[in-house]
């Protein structure tokens, strides 16, 4: 392995980048391999051994596997610790990804997903010996219900995406048994690309409602568009604008004149819980983004967890197992619904993100709406103090997040990406790029209740700095990032021809 | 409240700033007659202590001091401190998805290294970032072998886990896909004679899974020739992935959709877990999740990113491989850095382990009178007896034992009423096995 350094000038003179430590320089866990080493060992086995090939013959067993890792317990916890320091995480700053939630996520709710008696249980023992992880589920099922003022609830749902194929399932299976299953499914064009995704899955078409000037449904296109064949609109509220829809009730009657129905999209629920219910204002179903609003780590991506909540008509297609408190007041998993969807995933869905969700419900109990405002006070205080700096293509009242337009950047060949770019140069992550799609040059801001004013003020002083940037030094902003280890990636060579593992013949390049 | 970083005069300065009275005044937007009044209907808020006693309490009522039996698709395997460690690190627990590749080289370098050991397990040539768990994995897999050969119906084997065949029936009911079920032969494998000429030659895939429910391994070669024959593809399911260690890769597979929660995932009532799907090159575009890939900077420095997103429903929407977009990562990690502490010659040594301590097991079983096993198939860590009365009736004695009864497989088979799925790990001692086989001897002793 060779240490490539880069000279760079500096005030004194030539020096060498940091980023060519040698932490900054690690190779892939494959690289670092040698025979013979080991970063785990095993109990003796108490047991006679056996030879795997006379025990299941040698059609049946491999041979040792080729480019393996054998790496010793040291050099794994260096790879991975050198890994992790290239990332940003919110347990370092701000991270003002709209639509995305980025919270802070307890500690406390990692240590108790950890508890033996928890982490150890397997999802197919006996009721009897499982009480304490049905009771989470209860208990968490409960809370859900009063925070969004639903009827029934199942947690089986592992994602957002989940969610809303299950949703959209339980309409099927609903409009089903009212003698017509229907054709069609309506999605505003500001929805997230998840919605239309689902939709074909359960077997409707989509058809795209346009937004109107003001970012809003227009409820004129909604009458014209919900003929007898749609089975519901999918609406994201408040909107991925961040603002709530101000006329949801003309909406729901709309759409239950027509005897369709409302499916609410739970992903913006960070500005609404403990303010407004969405049983109260005519939804009929929806999910919820655990990952998002109840703090479960993202994690690089997942997991996550999308339990759908229903109105009481709904209750019978949800999907099976559902919990359920018996009469001498045990807890128990009900299999006999006839009229179920059936299953979306194996056992009970993610419990490990759940009975975080849940830890996170208790500590704040009915306090749930100060974080509420908090978020919501954080995304108009940073509004307020980019208003004039930046576009703000809608003029309307913001929830928890705000979306900005590049428009006076783009005056200076500077768009929305290269600001998110520059921003990490700033120490912040980049706020959400070109989405929603009505937005040109979108950029969303949703700072969450994490943020302390300090935090926002720094954010805000960044921000204010690149869009002066944009205009003096353009070329500064638009080869952003400075900062990090590897500059802007070559996305088009990734997919032209794709690389998507490790070979030992080729050992990549550096 | 501990998690809020804003005293009160704070707040009212922030609110000064932006230029209202009252923090109501943001939420002005929402209709009136649509506001709470009250406050929410929630247990009051509890401190940090409190939490923790709170699930205590809860793991408590739990199956602390049994000793389990169970598999079927879930199994208890050794967890290094060092793995949970690692993934603690604030850095991989509280980032998100890596789209701003430059700020997340620390994800995207740990997908690239679990998608690069998904490959060498299977025998694959490409596999991605991960899915959400085994029963959601295979029925993507399905999927994608419907996109791939544009047909529409599958047979699958009835020894594929029941509730991932469940998962799949939910998903394909509305998709037109048309599900055979082939039965099983007195091996445990899969019926191949029950394979009609007809039925192939419509299939998408055949759609297995190994080894099996019943811990039984399949002839993927042989049925990988009967699918290829005509046209279908062979998808493979894998629910014990340790067996991997030993047991012969499914390479001639088409896509592989396994559950990873075997490499240093704990139970955890169900999950998180993580899915995976691997297959060959040239079914690349039509995979459904996540890809992370090698490219360069402008400087020539290798780095990763997530690439061929144009399969994704953030950009392809209703014309997606998938609806998934957040997947598994965490877990995903957790598997990179479990498999890298094991290693070669850990992950060979454990799969051992398991094979010598299953045939143990089994053995000790066997000499119970009225006991027989039932399938004379390959078996790696489970195995299936018949017992001379209702499996639910001998697990309900052993509950008192403080034992967790192998799996009753009458639950999902009606002809396999009094047939018990055994599952044994290199964590389960030897005297706890003996403990079972003592314990059964003596129920079955007792008159029903």
């Amino acid at each position: 392995m060779s240490y490539k350094s880069t000279e760079i000038e500096s005030p004194v003179g030539k020096i060498l980048k940091a980023r060519e430590h040698v932490s900054q320089n690690e190779g892939l866990i494959f690289e670092k391999s040698a025979p013979g080493k080991r970063g785990m060992e095993l109990p003796p086995l108490d047991v006679p051994a056996v030879d795997a090939s006379k025990a299941l013959g040698q059609e049946f067993t491999r041979d040792a596997i080729e480019g393996f890792p054998e790496v010793s317990e040291i050099e794994v916890i260096r790879h991975f610790t050198r890994l992790s320091t290239w990332n940003y995480a919110i347990d370092l700053g701000m991270y003002p990804l709209g639509s995305c939630t980025m919270k802070y996520n307890p500690r406390v709710n990692e240590f108790v997903a950890r508890l033996d008696g928890l982490a150890t249980e397997h999802p197919q023992q006996p009721a009897e010996v499982s009480q304490g992880c049905l009771r989470i589920l209860y208990d968490l099922q409960k809370c859900l219900l009063s925070i969004t003022g639903m009827d029934a609830a199942t947690l089986q749902p592992v994602a957002g995406a989940q969610g809303e194929l299950t949703g959209l399932l339980m309409i099927r299976a609903y409009l089903q048994s009212q003698g017509n299953p229907r054709k069609t499914v309506l999605i505003p064009d500001s929805a997230h690309g998840t919605n239309p995704a689902s939709v074909v899955i359960a077997g409707y078409e989509v058809k795209n409602i346009k937004s109107n000037a003001r970012g809003q449904i227009d409820t004129d296109h909604l009458r014209e568009f919900c003929t007898d064949d749609v089975a519901a609109l999918m609406l994201t509220n408040p909107s991925t604008l961040g603002v709530f829809e101000e006329r949801i009730a003309e909406i729901a009657a709309i759409l239950h004149e027509r005897g369709a129905l409302l499916y609410m999209d739970g992903a913006n629920m960070n500005a609404l819980a403990g303010v407004t219910r969405p049983g109260d204002f005519g939804v009929d179903l929806m999910h919820l983004n655990l990952h998002k609003t109840f703090s479960t780590p993202h994690g690089g991506g997942g997991p996550g967890a999308g339990p759908v909540l229903v109105k009481k008509f709904l209750e019978p297609f949800l999907p099976v197992p559902v919990v359920v408190q018996k009469e001498d007041g045990k807890f128990g998993l009900d299999h006999r619904r006839p009229h179920s969807i059936g299953r979306v995933r194996a056992y009970c869905g993610n419990f490990g993100v759940l009975l975080r969700a849940l830890a996170y419900i208790l500590a704040y109990g009915p306090g749930l709406r100060q974080a509420t405002e908090d978020a919501v006070l954080n995304s108009n205080y940073i509004r307020k103090n980019l208003e004039g700096v930046f576009d703000l293509p809608y003029n309307l009242p913001s929830m928890h997040e705000v979306v900005f337009s590049d428009a006076r950047q783009k005056k200076h060949g500077v768009n929305t990406m290269d600001i998110a770019k520059r921003l990490i140069d700033y120490g912040f992550h980049p706020y959400t790029t070109a989405f929603p799609l009505i937005v040109p040059g979108a950029m969303m801001i949703e700072p969450t209740e994490s943020e302390s004013r300090e935090e926002c003020d720094f954010f805000i002083e960044a921000m204010r700095s690149i869009a002066a940037e944009a205009e003096t030094n353009p070329e500064l902003v638009k080869t952003a990032p400075h900062s990090t280890r590897i500059g802007r990636l070559d996305e088009v060579a990734a997919a032209r021809k794709p690389i998507l593992r490790w070979k030992a013949e080729e050992g990549g390049s550096r | 409240m501990r998690y809020l970083p804003k005293s009160p005069s704070e707040r009212r300065e922030m609110l000064e700033a932006i230029g209202v009275q009252s923090v109501n005044e943001l939420f002005e937007s929402i209709p009136e007659k649509f506001r709470l009044r009250a406050p929410l209907a929630l247990p009051a808020a509890l401190s940090e202590p409190e939490i923790i006693q709170y699930f205590q309490a809860r793991a408590a009522e739990n199956s602390k001091g049994y000793t389990s039996f169970l598999g079927a698709g879930v199994y208890s395997h050794v967890r290094s401190v060092v793995t949970d460690a690692l993934v603690q690190r604030g850095e991989f627990l509280t980032s998100y998805t890596p789209y701003q590749a430059e700020f997340a080289q620390g994800t995207l370098t740990a997908i690239f290294e679990f998608q690069t050991l998904m490959c060498q397990l299977t025998g694959q040539e490409v596999a991605n970032a991960s899915m959400y768990d085994g029963s959601t994995a295979l029925t993507e897999a399905v999927l994608m072998a419907e996109r791939i050969t544009g047909r529409h119906r599958v047979l699958v084997a009835r020894s594929v886990h029941p509730e991932y065949r469940h998962v799949l029936q939910t998903y394909a009911k509305n998709l037109s896909i048309q599900i055979e079920e082939i039965g099983y032969t007195e091996s445990g494998q899969l019926d191949r004679a029950a394979l009609k000429k007809e039925s192939l030659e419509q299939a998408a895939a055949i759609v297995v899974q190994s080894p099996n429910f019943f811990g039984v391994m399949e002839e993927l070669p042989a049925l990988a020739e009967v699918a290829h024959a005509s046209g279908a593809l062979l998808v493979t399911g894998i629910a014990e992935a340790v067996s991997l260690g030993i047991v012969r890769p499914p390479a001639e597979a088409d896509i592989v959709a396994m559950e990873g929660q075997s490499f240093g995932i704990s139970p955890s009532y169900g999950g998180p877990y993580v899915g995976v799907i691997a297959t060959r090159d040239k079914f690349v575009r039509q995979m459904p999740g996540r890809l992370a890939g090698q490219t360069t900077d402008a400087q020539g420095r290798r780095g990763f990113v997530l690439t061929l997103a144009t399969r994704e429903q953030h950009i392809r929407r209703e014309k997606a491989t998938s609806n998934i977009c957040t997947n598994e990562a965490l877990f995903a990690l957790v598997a990179t850095i479990h498999l890298s502490l094991l290693g070669k010659e850990g992950l060979r040594e454990q799969a051992l382990q398991n094979l010598a301590k299953a045939r143990f097991a089994q053995a000790q079983l066997e000499k119970i009178p009225g006991v027989r096993r039932v399938f004379r198939g390959p078996s790696f860590n489970e195995f299936v007896l018949e017992f001379p009365r209702s499996v639910k009736m001998v697990n309900q004695d052993l509950l008192r034992e403080k034992i967790i009864g192998p799996f009753a497989l009458g639950t999902h088979y009606p002809e396999l009423t009094k047939r018990a799925l055994v599952c044994v790990t290199e964590t389960t001692p030897r005297a706890e096995m003996e403990r079972l086989a003592a314990a059964i001897g003596k129920i079955l002793e007792r008159p029903v």
